[in-house]
Parts: C-alpha cells; structure tokens; sequence
C-alpha cells in the first residue's frame, strides 16, 4: 500500500549522536567512513491522511520543533536513495512497537489511525553500496528481523495480512515405519523422538482416527525438552546404577530433607515461594534464553527479560517483580574474525547486543537489574548463555491457586502473531551453520510496555481478587499455558477469538504462537466485567478465550469447527519415559610446572585485567538499578562506585528496611577439570556472595539452573550427573534448599563435522533475607588504619584458575569444597558481621587473594597491604600461588581496630589470620612476605587494569583518579 | 493544622516511578493520589481537587518516537488548557526524569514568555548515545522557583537516554540561565558546574540538569529525588552514616510546605 513518508533528521550544526555511534559501530565493522554519519528516522503513513494533516503531524509529534528538520514525501512520489545511503526497516509481521505509537498519537490529534510504519537510515559518505550494507548488517541491523538495504527506499506498508487457512488438516501417522515417523517429526519442526512418535501413533490408533495437525503440534509444545525436562526426569543408566529422575532423586530430595520451615511453594509453580515477613513472601525464578539470543541477540535477550518477569507474575495469583539479575557467557569479545564459524554471529555484536536488549526490557518495565556477572570462554562462539531472572514479592494469602470448571480462560496483554511459532521445539534442538535462517520465526521482538500494562492489570485484579488463577504464555504460547491450568479439568477454546496482530494465522498458529506479553486467566463469570474494567483503564487487551470445563478433555474449535480434541491425561502423562547413558571417566590433567613468578605486581595486573576479572561497568551503568526506590546495596560500590559488589541488597517494600540480598555463582572453566569442582563452587561462590553483602546463610535459598552440551552423548550426561551429585551433597551441609531451577541442554554448535559443546556449568543462584538492609555492607572498605583478615584456608589450588589462564594453562589442581570447614565459615562470617564487627568484606573467587584485596582497594580508594607469610595455607607456599590460588570458603574482612577483639571472638572455630590492612598514606596495592616487599602497585595502574578491558566506548577510562 | 495538600501522581502507560514517588510525597506530609491519563483527559476538572500535579519518571508510551512525546501529545491535545489554568491559578508541578521530558515537550518548561504552550528546548540524546545510570552532585543557583532555595547541594542518580537540554536558540540559553530558569545544575567535585562526563552523564550545556518556568510553580529535573529519598538510597551511607533525612526529601518537602503555605 502506498503510504507518506515523512523522513526527519537532527537540524545542521546540531550533535547527531545516532549518527555518530553508527559511525564508530559502521568503523569497528571495518568500513572506511570518511566524514561524519549522520542519522534519519522515517515514518510511513497511510495516504488516506491529507497532505495538511501530514505536515502538521509531522510538525508536532514527529520531529522535534527545537532540534529537528523533516521532509514529506506524497505517496507514490519516487524516490531515490541518496549516495552513500543505508536503510534499515523492520521485516514485515515483526513487531514495531513504534508504529502503534505513531498510531495512537495520530488518534490523540483527531486524525484517523491508518496504517503506519517506521524504519532508520544512515548517510555514510564516500563508501560502496555492497561493502554498506555488508558492514551495517554486522553493527546496526539483524537481517532476522531487519531489511537493510542501500538502492531503495521504503515507499509502501504492509497490506493488512491475507485470508487465513481455515481447513482441519489431518495427518496421516497410522502405520508409518519409523523412518517415516521420524521425517514427520523432523519436517514439522516438531523435535520428537521416533520412540515419541510411536506413543503418539499408538494413541491415536486407539482412537481409530488420525491426528489434526493442531493436535500433533499440541503434543509437540507439551512434550518438548524445553517443557518437560525429559533428561533430567528420566531414567539415566550411570555405570552400573539406574538413576530414575535426577531431578526428583537429587535435586528435590534435597529440599525435601531439609525441610526448611522458610519454603513456602517449590518446584510447583513458576517461581520457588519462600518466607518474607508477617505479610509477605519473594519468589524468584532464572531462566536461560541461549538459542534465540545466538540469532538475534537484542530481541532475544529482551524477550528473555520479558519471559521471566511472566513467570514472576504466574507465580501464585501473580507476584509483584521487584528485581531483575543476569548472567551471561560469551565467546572473548576480542575473538578474531576468522575464529568465528559461519552461522554464528561473532562474540562482541553478541555481546552488546544482549546487553542492550535486557537494557531496553528492563528499563522500560519499570523493573530493576541489580545484580549480574559475565563469564568469557571460546566454546561459548557457537552457544552464548543469557541466564534471566526476576525476584518478586506476593502476599501470603495470594500464593494458591486453582482454575475451577465454568472459569472463563481470560488472556491479557499483547496481541498474538506468528512470532515464535516453535520456539518451545527450537530451543530443545541443536544450532548449526544454518540456523540463522531456518529458524528465524522462532525469534521475538519484545514490547516492555504492553508487558508493564499488563502487569498493573493483572496486579490489581489479583487485589481485588478477581481471578482464580493465573499463569504466563511463555514457550508453547496459549497451548501450554492453557495446557498447564486445565490439567486435572479441561477446556473448551474458540481461537477464533484471540486478538490477532494482523490476519492470516491459522488457529494452529493461534494455538502454539509464543507472541510475547501474554497473560492467561481463570476468571469466575460473576468477576470478568471488573477484570475487562480494569484492563479497559490501564489500556491492555483482555479477550475471553473459552472456557474450562470438568470434562477431562481439551477442546480447540475456530468458531464452531473443532480442530482438535485431546485427552489432557495423555498430554500430561502419556510421554514415554525417557532413557539415556552417561559415562563419567576424569579427562587427563596435569599442573603446568611454571617458574617461579618473576613479577608479581605484573601477574596481579594481569588477572585483574582479564575478562573475567575486569569491571563489568559498562554494561552495569546502562541498566537501572535503582528504579523502584528498594536500592540499599548496589552493583558497583565505593566512594566513586566503581567497586564490584558482592551481590544486591533490596528493601522491596517501601517504608520498610527488611530485605532480601541476591548474588550468584558460576565458573564454567573449572568444568573442564572437574564438573564436580564446578558445581560446588558454584553453590560456595553464590553464598559467599550473599554472606558478605550481610545476608543469613541460615534464611537462604538456592537456585540451580544448568547449561550444557548435548546430552544424548553419554559423556556429557555424565558430567552433569557427576556435578548434580556434588552439588547436592554440599546443598544439604549448607542446609540451603533448591527451591526453583531450570535446564536448557543441547548447547552445542554443529559447523560441518566439528562441534563445538560449551563447557557444562550450572548457575547458583543465592537469595537470602536480611532482617535490616541498613546492617548490610559492601566490598569498599571504609577507614584508613583498618585491618584487614583473611577467614579460611588457602591451598595449592589453581587448576582452571585465572592467574594460569593467563599463562596459557589449564591445569589440574581444580579447588574443591570441605563442606563442613565451607559451613563454618559462612556461619562465623555471617555471626562477626551481624555484631558489626566487619565494615567491609568481600569473597575470594577468580584470582583469589590478589584479585579480591586489589578489588578492595579500588572500592575505596584506599592503598592496601598484605603479608604472605600471614595467609593460613595448607601446602602451599609459593608466592603467586597463595596470592592467586582460587581456594574456595575464604572471605577478606575490612575490621576497625576497635573491633578486633569483637571480630576474634565470633570466629572461635575457624582458621583466620591478619593479613595487612588499608592506609590512606599511599594508595598502593603492596604484597610482602615477612616484612620483604614483593611488589607494590599503584592505584592508577590497578584502575587501567581492571576498568580498560571490557570499556567499549573509552567511558570507563577516561578519568582514573 | 491544616489539611495534608493534595497531590495528583499522574500514570500512564509506561510511567514506572508512581509508587516511589508517591511515597515520597506522602512522607513530605502530602496527601497524594494516583490519577490514569485516560481518566483525566476526560476528566480535567479533577486538577481543581489538587495543589501538587507530579509527571513521574519512566518511559511514557515506551518513549517511542522521542522520550515523553506521546504522552506530551496526548495531553496537550486533551487537557493542555486545563494544565495551563492550574499553574495559573497557583498549582505546584513537579516532573522527574521522563516527567521532566514530557513537561518539556507539552511546552510547560521553561515557559519563559508566559501564555500558551509551546516547546522551547528539547532534552536530546545523550552524547554517550545511551541509557546511563549513576549518580550526580546537583546543585541549585539563584532561581525563581517559588520553593527552591539558592546553593543547596543534592546527590541524587541520574537515569536515563535523553537528558541533553537544546534551547531553541542561544538568546533563550542565555534567559535560562541569567533569568533565574535554571534550577539544577551538574556540578564537579569542585562544586562548580560542569558539562564534562561522567559528572554531567549527558553534555547537557551548562551543566543544565533542571528548569523552573516563568512562574516559579513549575519544576523540572533529570535526575530523580525519587530514588534519594530514603536514607538508604545513598551510595555511601556506609561510610558517612545514614542521613537522618535523605537529600532527596528536600524537594519533596518544599514543595508540600509551599502548598501548605499557600492555603493549598
């Protein structure tokens, strides 16, 4: 349809900021950009509006009357791309959530809402077309999701979408061979095993007809990897024994043997519900969304964002979100170009483009991000992690829930498009070289304020109590979430009432879509008038789906056509029980047998200065951390807030100081060692984190959520048993119940023959109650003359270590966990910081000692002294090696000198020593051993090491005092 | 006593800081309410129950087009009269952040020629091109907003994209900051204002963080006293000590004394 187009762009002489970041981006691409780029936003509107109305829309809403200039184009009129000219737009059917904008605001000035549409463009002086358009798709555009092209210029809108097919499609599955049945499974998209296929072969043979292809889809969403967890609820020959379960015999027992009075809903609901105060509980869920960020990262991340703020407001009769994390794994942003295989985007566009997508889904949510970490490895090229999570607050009186027969199926919030179709089977499948295209449908673009409207909906009916349950659409859209509230009922649903973004679904399409920002209800029919009231006033779609029913079956009809009917006995509990093998043998090791360290000042600056190490600043800084008005620990600390934080402290309710405090743990390298090693590091380092920001380990909850290679191979199934194993034995000593987690396998790259598995790691998650958030503290120690303390052992354990990963080694003395030692510790941390005898603290992780004292005096700004001959070792007596050794259970402690003797008494059982302390003399990292100094580091090279690395825009360094 | 002065706590689509704000005011003693955009454009005698109307932070309609724009359009083409007749008549307006935008565009700051609305700066892009959030030392000179002292100091965060003031040309720069409209600036350590990163996080000239219009009735701001308004909002309690009333508080409760002052 032939449309207006307005193009507006920053007036001559005025900064043009866009313009100039597609510069540097367009230059890093390697382009040769001579002059400066400037930027254009262009607006398409249908040509029913006048050519007076144009201008003046364009006058008062579309360019800025102080800054902008624009120029109107008639419809139909030709236009010809200016030299040096690229344009990007988005692809059709994917979301514009600026399009509805211009729409709205269109309605607002009295002219009627036609089609709109948007796009951006670039002049790039002086380059080729080809060489443009080349660079532009790696930098500014994702050809998933986004045209980019630089001859044409976008003269028309989409047409409204065309006549959808109505047809009830059988399919044919009775008597198929298995080759067949395993064709069908792949053609389809529909990630099914053949020993799947047959129970579903089976079923329908029973029945004496053939499947509907809505129906076979239906299985395919319900029984995905995704949904069900089939590995891990599965059986798994280990050797000799038979495991049924892993997660029930694992995972689960351990909570169960706990049976912490504080768990309050687990391993149920969205979201593990555990004890807040007298009115209250948290819930928090983490969640991956690896594969759809691989192809297109930003839309991917945020979406992830947006799927697990769902899931916080699914959980019970919906939680309010108080708090966003994340956690992400990349390939080193410095990866040269030809390291990178075809198929995958290269490590640093993934990086910053994930990054800025859970920067535009949080942001605008209203949500806070308040605690994250990055981890940097080359297997993670073909398979970056994106870990989200969300923490949310809920009444006691709101955490149960039930959909009752007669309920109206109510959905709320975004309109549904083909968007997503099969996003559930997709994630359960491996990426290869030809993912980027095939599975393109399967990535969504996220729309942040459709999901806050919704939420304030859904918030307030759930205080006025007008809904009976309530879950999310996440993967398998409408099919799982109504799915999930029907079973143990059923369910009658017209598809044909679904709002749609545009025409043509099919109602298989309907059915499965996984459009974001959509919320299911059951609503009582004497309650549904308020509920629709309620969403009509915070301006978000409601729309009655259907009807559960007590029927035992789930019924799908487009108008009075049904398209499907199935047992919800057989959807939930007809999957076949999964078998699989897994082997564990311990891969060949060895220590690297280095000379003594001839520098050490130049080793510390070394780990400090390595990706893993390095300030996380500028990322942290593009997120809100503080909206909500509960910040009371922050990310980044000290008296320039530049010091890493340990983890979060939250007051979630307002004129209250109770709160919670939240970190993490994850250290895929020590996984190529020992999955074991990994896994009780990754619990130690998560409750460390949480201890040292003031947390209780005795009120703390964990969280598991695992990535890993693909597990149909039996050695990678057996490392994660192996690391489950260990991660439950030291879940139970530290008396820290699982109360949610999540697994995303199949995080393996296919290029040709090679493939490429990450290293297998599981993300602890740490959530633990603070009685007062004005008792918390920081890593940033406060006063000059203070003393500083090492609690813990320190050993001969650098295997998988930053400071040899720096030398180019692995090694094979991997730190492994005394759980019993690893719980006193905690414990006696936790009692000397509650009788405020610490003032700052912070864990010793990757770069151990070195690292953590360095990190310390960054914080505050303070000049830092430690003795070696002082540090309580066992084994150990190299000098590098006690300052770099990755020991796990070992916190620094800042102590004012009037505490000392306070400080002792708390940690009566055990090991510490005095290590040095913090002058304000000199602001000098300096490391001695018996009184001889062994190196002495300036402030100024500590803040060039540690911020220089991962500032990819010269803000970070640009002022080092 | 008089009665708590009433505030309007705008929502709509989009605007996210309304609880934090809310609270506040109702910690400076005021009694606040929150009132949907779609319920006021079509019911704008409700301004006539308040004192105090607050355009909280956010991301109005996703700051889609430019950040506070829809939501500036819907409102001037709605209630704008209305809004005009409420300062006029002695109302107290307050916008934080994304508030602060929308007021900007709705041509409610600075105002400096009285009358009608009409845009007279833009709040643009940030040099850095990006969503920033850290925290700022604001300071205040002499101004004319009715409820702001002159030389008080405030460390408050600052969040968001778009926070680079434009005046419309160099003679109304000049009136902003000679006439008193001026009523934050970015200041360094030294006290001094500034347009340098990452004391002033967006280039903003003159170190212009806020604006007050014509009146003195009207405040606008980047930076949010919403999230410095406890005493534990403070980056560095742990080392100073917690305030016994955090520096944020001090707009909230001058513009409620003021209110209260006034009869409101």
């Amino acid at each position: 349809m032939d449309a207006w187009r307005v193009e507006v762009r920053v007036r001559d002489g005025l900064p043009d900021p866009a313009g100039e970041a597609a510069r540097s981006a367009l230059i890093g691409a390697g382009l040769e950009v001579q002059g400066p780029v400037r930027s254009r936003r262009g607006f398409l509107l249908g040509s029913e509006l006048s050519a007076e109305a144009v201008d003046q829309f364009a006058t008062t809403v579309l360019a800025d009357p102080i800054t902008d200039e624009f120029v109107v184009h008639a419809p139909g009129a030709d236009a010809v791309a200016e030299p040096g000219r690229v344009t990007i737009r988005p692809r059709p059917g994917v979301t514009d959530q600026v399009a509805r904008s211009v729409q709205k605001a269109l309605v607002d000035q009295g002219l009627p809402a036609v089609l709109t549409g948007t796009y951006h463009a670039y002049l790039v002086p002086g380059t080729g077309a080809a060489a443009r358009v080349a660079a532009a798709e790696q930098c500014l555009a994702n050809e998933v999701v986004q045209i980019v092209d630089a001859d044409t210029v976008p003269l028309a809108l989409p047409g409204p979408g065309g006549d959808p097919d109505l047809a009830v499609h059988t399919v044919p599955i009775r008597g198929l061979e298995d080759a067949a049945l395993e064709r069908l499974s792949q053609q389809g998209g529909l990630a099914l095993t053949v020993r799947e296929m047959r129970t579903i072969q089976a079923h329908f043979e029973g029945l004496g007809r053939e499947p509907t292809q809505i129906e076979l889809e239906t299985l395919a969403q319900t029984w995905s990897e995704h949904c069900k967890h089939k590995t891990l609820t599965g059986r798994i020959r280990f050797g000799d024994e038979v495991i049924d379960n892993l997660l029930k015999s694992e995972i689960a027992r351990v909570t169960r043997e706990l049976d912490r009075d504080f768990c309050v809903s687990v391993f149920e609901d969205n979201a593990g519900v555990i004890e807040f105060d007298d009115e209250d509980c948290l819930c928090i869920k983490v969640e991956t969304h690896n594969h759809p960020s691989a192809i297109e990262p930003f839309g991917g991340a945020a979406t992830g964002v947006g799927g697990v703020i769902r899931d916080i407001l699914g959980t019970g009769l919906s939680a309010r979100p108080v708090a966003n994390t994340d956690v992400f794994c990349f390939a080193p942003a410095d990866t040269p170009d030809a390291d990178v295989p075809k198929g995958c985007l290269h490590p640093l566009r993934v990086l910053k483009g994930v990054v800025a997508g859970v920067r535009d889904y949080g942001n605008p949510m209203g949500i806070p991000t308040v605690h994250g970490a990055v981890h940097f490895d080359p297997d993670f090229i073909g398979n970056p992690l994106v870990y989200v999570g969300n923490i949310g607050i809920i009444p006691r009186d709101k955490i149960q829930k039930r959909a009752r027969p007669g309920d109206h199926i109510v959905s709320i919030g975004g309109r549904t498009g083909r968007d997503g179709i099969h996003g559930a089977t997709f994630s359960s499948l491996e990426l290869h070289t030809e993912s980027e295209t095939v599975s393109s449908g399967a990535v969504q673009i996220g729309d942040p304020i459709t999901e806050r409207k919704a939420m304030d909906a859904v918030l307030r009916g759930r205080d006025e109590g007008l809904f009976s349950a309530v879950t999310d659409c996440g993967a398998g859209g409408f099919s799982s979430a109504v799915g999930e509230m029907a079973e143990g009922l059923g369910a009658d649903v017209d598809l044909a009432t679904a709002p749609l973004k545009y025409a043509g679904l099919a109602p298989w399409e309907i059915w499965i879509s996984e459009a974001q920002e959509r919320m299911v209800t059951a609503v009582p029919p004497e309650k549904l008038d308020r509920l629709l009231a309620i969403c009509d006033e915070e301006d978000v779609e409601a729309a009655v789906l259907g009807t559960f029913t007590d029927t035992g079956r789930l019924v799908l009809r487009y108008g009075d056509v049904v398209h499907g009917e199935l047992e919800l006995e057989f959807m939930h509990e007809g999957l076949p029980v999964f078998e699989r093998e897994a082997v564990w043998e311990p891969g060949d090791h060895r220590d690297p047998d280095l000379p003594d360290e001839a520098n050490l000042g130049r080793a510390l600056l070394d780990c400090l200065a390595d990706p893993n190490v390095a300030s996380k600043e500028w990322i942290i800084r593009q997120y809100d951390h503080e909206v909500q008005g509960g910040s009371a620990g922050k990310p980044l600390c000290g008296p320039r807030r530049d010091g890493p934080s340990n983890g979060a402290v939250i007051a979630p309710k307002l004129g209250s100081t109770k709160g919670f405090a939240v970190s993490s743990g994850l250290n895929p390298r020590y996984s190529r060692i020992d999955p074991a090693a990994m896994a009780e590091c990754a619990i130690d380092e998560a409750l460390r984190n949480v201890v040292a920001c003031g947390g209780d380990p005795e009120h703390t909850a964990v969280l598991d959520n695992y990535c890993w290679g693909n597990c149909s191979k039996p050695e990678r199934l057996g490392e994660l048993v192996r690391a489950t194993r260990a991660l439950c034995a030291l879940a139970i000593t530290y008396r820290t119940p699982f109360i949610s987690g999540k697994d995303s396998l199949n995080n393996e790259f296919r290029d040709g023959d090679r493939t490429i598995a990450i290293p297998g790691c599981i993300l602890v998650t740490a959530l633990s109650v603070v009685p007062d958030v004005t008792r918390t503290l920081t890593s940033s120690p406060r006063h000059a003359g203070s003393h500083l303390y090492l609690i813990g052992v320190t050993r001969r354990e650098l295997g998988g270590s930053v400071y040899w990963k720096t030398r180019g080694e692995l090694g094979a003395s991997v730190p492994r966990v005394d759980g019993a030692l690893g719980k006193r510790v905690l414990d006696a941390t936790a009692r000397a910081i509650a009788a405020g005898a610490i003032t700052a603290c912070h864990d010793l992780s990757e770069g151990g000692l070195g690292v953590a004292a360095a990190e310390m005096a960054i914080a505050g700004r303070l000049g830092v002294s430690l003795d070696l001959l002082e540090v309580r070792t066992e084994g150990v007596s190299r000098a590098e090696e006690v300052l770099f050794s990755e020991s796990q259970s070992r916190f620094l402690c800042e102590v004012p000198a009037d505490r000392v003797a306070d400080f002792e008494a708390n940690l009566y059982d055990v090991p510490f020593a005095r290590i040095g302390g913090f002058t304000a003399d000199h602001r000098d990292c300096v490391i001695t051993r018996g009184g001889t100094e062994l190196a002495r580091v300036p402030m100024a090279d500590l803040l060039r090491a540690f911020k220089g690395t991962l500032d990819f825009d010269g803000t970070l360094t640009e002022d080092l005092r | 006593m008089t009665a708590a002065p009433r505030a309007l706590i705008l929502r709509a689509p989009g605007i996210n800081c309304e609880r934090e704000t809310f609270h506040a005011f109702e910690l400076a003693g005021a009694a606040p309410e929150y009132v949907h955009v779609k319920h006021l454009r079509h019911h704008p005698e409700l301004l006539e129950r308040f004192s105090i109307f607050v355009a909280p932070g956010g991301f109005a309609y996703g700051d889609d087009i430019a950040a506070g724009r829809v939501l500036a359009n819907e409102l001037r083409q709605s209630i704008g009269d209305q809004l005009l007749a409420f300062v006029e008549r002695g109302g107290l307006a307050l916008g934080i952040c994304n508030g602060f935008q929308m007021l900007v565009r709705l041509g409610l700051l600075p105002r400096t020629e009285g009358g009608s609305l009409s845009q007279q700066v833009a709040l643009s892009h940030n040099l850095s091109d990006h969503y920033e959030c850290r925290w700022v030392t604001l300071r205040t000179p002499a101004n004319r907003c009715v409820f702001l002292d002159e030389g008080l100091t405030l460390t408050v965060p600052a969040a968001h994209g778009e926070g680079r003031l434009t005046p419309r040309d160099a003679a109304l720069g000049e009136t902003l900051r000679t006439e008193g409209y001026t009523a934050f600036v970015y200041v360094d350590e030294s006290g001094a204002a500034t347009e340098s990163y990452p004391a002033n996080p967006n280039g903003s000239p003159s170190g212009i963080a806020g604006l007050t219009d014509v009146t003195g009735r009207v405040l606008g701001l980047m930076p949010h006293p919403d999230r410095a308004y406890l005493p534990f909002h403070a980056p560095d309690w742990r080392r100073a000590g917690l305030a016994e009333r955090a520096e944020g508080m001090v707009i909230f409760d001058a513009m409620v004394r003021t209110a209260r002052a006034d009869g409101n």
